[in-house]
């Protein structure tokens, strides 16, 4: 396996030299995300592999071109999962893709997202040296958090190797429910529910129903579910994972998905289309034909930004535009990490 | 640099005469953190009150090419906050407002000289709390845990600082104001605030933290289990967890540790056990019922000799007292202790214990050690006497050999007291030079000008290359039978 990362030093240090750009990908199911960007295309899928997993230490680690479906078969063969329940958003989705993107799953507002189960990181910089940060335990704080740097980065600043992830156990029970609500009472619902311990772990709103998953403990399951009423949702599996992979009936009829991410209490958003509310109100997917500025003025307002995350063009500002101190504060750290330009320049903002 | 006296002038046009100190005497109670082997007079203290004021010291300083370090509540345990000689010491303990609390969204807007335990005492009557607990709780700031990403003892299940924060409002050493991450889940743009936290006071001043409030479990057990070998007991860890068990506590202690202690507070510990685990559980009366059954089955199989569950709140914090209080009880054995502070995967457990009880003959220091074992995090205690000639460097060396074992078993010189100016040297065991040159690049394009906080986390070229001299003068690279990760 050496060898393979040998060959991505030096075709990293190739690209410097010629000044070429390189696209980062693994099976290209996020293309769509962010910016459309130029260069030869880096393919990371031949390094490949669960690398080590030790269901008593809740840690895996991977390299980056391993299939996602890979990682979760293994851990599921020993009740664990990735508790962030990432969108693979197409069969041959790769740890390095998931983590690269940063992207999580209904499960994110209960347990947490892709970053808080990122432990550490093994990389090629912009100079093709190969670097480790963060570890494999739990607990560390040597140095700067580079691997949470790393997530979410969309392969601007570095080639994923290898990723350590926290793992967790798959819950002894889950339940789904559901609920008849207008759009504001199901907002104040999801906050309400979540200020008491009633093992919610997803939570979605759509077209006047609101869908609550529990898990847990059987007994902590079972009481909450005593607490809250609603009717049980069959299938409910099928149903957490079609609005994971955005294969529900909303995100398929939708032209333009904007990713609305609020204050979980923000009042409804008045804009025009259809919505699809998750993670107890802080994540509002909306199908809209409203501009980029009425969608992000709309948002701001309300302390949250708004990301143009499908659209059948492409567009020069997915991702809400930067503060001036931290586009400067973005645009040091891609120069220091890739001083050649070269790791997916633009996929994120026209800058950097 | 301008002079002291220039200094003091142009800071007194910022800050009222009483914010700004400069006489010895004044000087003395900033002269150290928790870590006080180390001590600096600063040439001046500084006490704004507003972000204004922060903003307009650091342009000033800035401008005079003045170093700045900032200052919580001063318990960091690794030299964090230690003064600089020629610096100012901005000190935020005025900045103590909860700002707002919103028990419907669940998060508190606070300044960040607001002590950790302050946001959860002013969240209980709405049924919240704050889930970090570091032992310092009582005393330590929510800044300085923020600089720190600040663990506790229920940071298994609930997750550090950086799993519990949302927003943090900061100002560079060039007077910008940052806001990073927002009120909603994530912020657009690189994930600063994951970076920002734990970064040691070394990128930006903290003005203002939101954090994450959580429902508090309606009830909470521990389950005491003695362990006739500390084998025994890292096993029975592991079991827990591989029977999908994530306990919202679980710490060990060994026989020193025990005994210390006991003596101390009288928690009801075995003091015929080489170990003890400390395993809660917390969640609906229920929940708590099924798991602590099910830990008490694993504990028994595991070989425990003998095992107490919590009969109400009172007993459960008598049972914790012990462990909470570990550091001072080990402190009475002993006129002075160093607390280290590496993580390591459990499995090595056994092996690195092995170890530390090898160089404690070797060093002929004795050490007492506490774990936070969920999650690897090991605190050896090494007791020392600083009035003996030589001794505090012996533990300082002693130490030193431990991180460097916690690195060579795959783990971390620091889990989360931070690296600070004591580890300095064990970050070049840790980090190749061209890794540690990241690091200075990240410190760099926050603050260019390198006058924040200078001299803590990352070490220089020159200094690795004198430490690993060091080492290879005692033989090879230490440990070098054991694989690297
Ligand atoms: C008895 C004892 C028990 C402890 N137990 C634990 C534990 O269980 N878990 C744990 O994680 N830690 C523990 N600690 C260590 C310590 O309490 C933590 O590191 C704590 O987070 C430090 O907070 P502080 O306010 O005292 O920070 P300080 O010591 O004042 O500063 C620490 C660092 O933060 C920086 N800093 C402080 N405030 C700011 C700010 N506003 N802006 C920018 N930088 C800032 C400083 O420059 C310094 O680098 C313990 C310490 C003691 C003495």
């Amino acid at each position: 396996m050496q060898h393979i990362i040998e060959q991505f030093s030096q075709a990293i240090r190739e690209a410097g030299d010629a000044g070429s750009p390189l696209r980062i990908q693994g099976s290209g199911s996020k293309a769509f995300y962010g910016r459309s960007t130029q260069g030869s295309v880096l393919d990371v899928r031949p390094y490949s592999g669960i690398i080590s997993y030790e269901p008593t230490e809740l840690v895996l680690t991977a390299r980056a071109g391993t299939p996602l479906v890979e990682i979760e078969a293994a851990l599921a063969e020993k009740r664990q999962m990735l508790p962030f329940e990432p969108p693979h958003f197409g069969s041959g989705a790769t740890l390095g893709g998931c983590i690269a993107a940063g992207l999580s799953g209904p499960r994110r507002a209960y347990a947490g997202s892709a970053r808080d189960f990122v432990l550490g990181v093994r990389m090629l910089d912009g100079s093709g040296e190969d670097l480790r940060f963060g570890g494999q335990v739990m607990k560390n704080v040597a140095g700067y958090d580079i691997s949470r740097l790393m997530t979410g980065s969309l392969g601007t600043l570095g080639l994923l190797l290898e990723v350590s992830m926290k793992v967790l156990p798959v819950p002894a029970q889950e339940l789904t429910l559901r609920f008849k609500l207008s759009e504001s009472e199901a907002l104040d619902k999801m906050n309400q529910w979540a200020a008491r311990p009633l093992s919610l772990s997803a939570t979605c709103y759509h077209a006047d129903a609101l869908t609550v998953r529990l898990s847990g403990a059987v007994a902590a399951v079972n009481s909450a579910r005593q607490k809250l009423g609603g009717d049980e949702v069959k299938d409910a599996d099928i149903f957490w994972r079609n609005v994971r992979e955005q294969q529900h009936e909303f995100f398929k009829a939708a032209k333009t998905l904007w990713r609305l991410s609020l204050p979980s209490t923000a009042a409804c958003i008045t804009l025009p289309g259809q919505q699809l509310i998750e993670w107890g109100g802080a994540q509002r997917w909306l199908a809209s034909d409203a501009s980029a500025d009425t969608a992000r003025q709309a948002v701001t307002k309300l302390g949250g930004h708004a990301t143009l995350f499908r659209s059948a063009t492409p567009v020069d500002h997915p991702f809400q535009p930067l503060a001036v101190p931290l586009l400067e504060i973005h645009k040091r750290l891609k120069q220091r990490f890739d001083p050649h330009q070269i790791f997916n320049p633009g996929r994120m903002y026209p800058e950097f | 640099m301008m002079k002291k006296q220039d200094l003091i002038k142009q800071l007194r046009k910022i800050l009222a005469a009483d914010a700004v100190l400069h006489e010895q005497e004044d000087l003395k109670p900033f002269e150290c953190d928790g870590l006080s082997a180390y001590r600096e007079l600063p040439l001046v203290v500084v006490l704004p009150e507003t972000e204004q004021q922060v903003r307009d010291i650091l342009l000033l300083c800035r401008r005079e090419h003045v170093p700045v370090v900032a200052r919580g509540a001063g318990t960091g345990l690794s030299g964090g906050a230690l003064p600089l000689a020629d610096g100012v010491l901005l000190s935020l303990s005025k900045f103590k407002r909860i700002l707002s609390l919103d028990p419907v969204a669940r998060i508190a807007r606070v300044q960040p000289g607001v002590r950790n335990l302050a946001i959860s005492e002013a969240a209980a009557p709405h049924g919240l709390y704050y889930a970090p607990d570091p032992s310092s709780q009582i005393a330590c700031s929510i800044g300085g845990n923020v600089a720190e990403n600040a663990g506790g003892v229920h940071c298994l299940k609930y997750g550090l600082t950086v799993h519990n924060l949302l927003k943090v409002r900061a100002y560079t050493m060039d007077g910008e104001l940052l806001e990073l991450g927002s009120e909603a889940l994530d912020a657009a743009g690189y994930d600063l605030l994951a970076l920002f936290t734990g970064s040691e006071g070394m990128l930006g001043v903290i003005t203002e933290v939101t954090v994450k409030l959580l429902p508090k479990p309606e009830l909470a057990q521990v389950v005491m289990a003695a362990f006739a070998t500390v084998a025994e007991a890292g096993n029975a860890v592991g079991e827990i967890i591989a029977a999908g068990i994530i306990p919202a506590g679980l710490e060990m202690m060994d026989r020193l540790s025990i005994k210390a202690a006991e003596d101390f507070v009288h928690a009801g510990y075995p003091l015929d056990a080489e170990a003890i685990l400390l395993c809660e559980s917390d969640g609906t009366p229920e929940e708590v019922a099924e798991e602590v059954a099910k830990m008490q089955a694993i504990l028994s199989r595991c070989g425990a000799i003998s095992l107490r569950t919590s009969t109400g709140e009172p007993d459960r914090l008598r049972m914790w007292a012990g462990r909470k209080a570990a550091f001072p009880a080990v402190g009475r054995l002993s006129p002075d202790y160093y607390c280290m502070d590496g993580t390591i995967p459990r499995r090595e457990l056994t092996r690195v214990l092995h170890s530390i009880e090898e160089f404690s003959k070797e060093y002929g220091l004795r050490v007492a050690n506490v774990f936070h074992a969920g999650d690897g995090n090991l605190h050896p205690l090494i007791l020392y006497d600083a009035n003996q000639p030589g001794e505090f460097h012996r533990a300082e060396e002693l130490g030193g050999k431990i991180l460097e074992l916690c690195v060579a078993v795959g783990g971390t010189i620091t889990g989360e007291h931070g690296v600070g100016i004591e580890k300095i040297n064990q970050m070049c065991a840790q980090f190749k030079e061209t890794e540690l040159q990241r690091f200075r690049e990240v410190k760099e394009a926050f603050d260019p000008s390198g006058l924040l906080n200078p001299g803590k986390v990352i070490p220089t070229l020159h200094r690795c290359a004198e430490h690993g001299r060091m080492h290879v003068h005692h033989g090879q690279v230490p440990f070098s039978e054991l694989p690297r990760f």
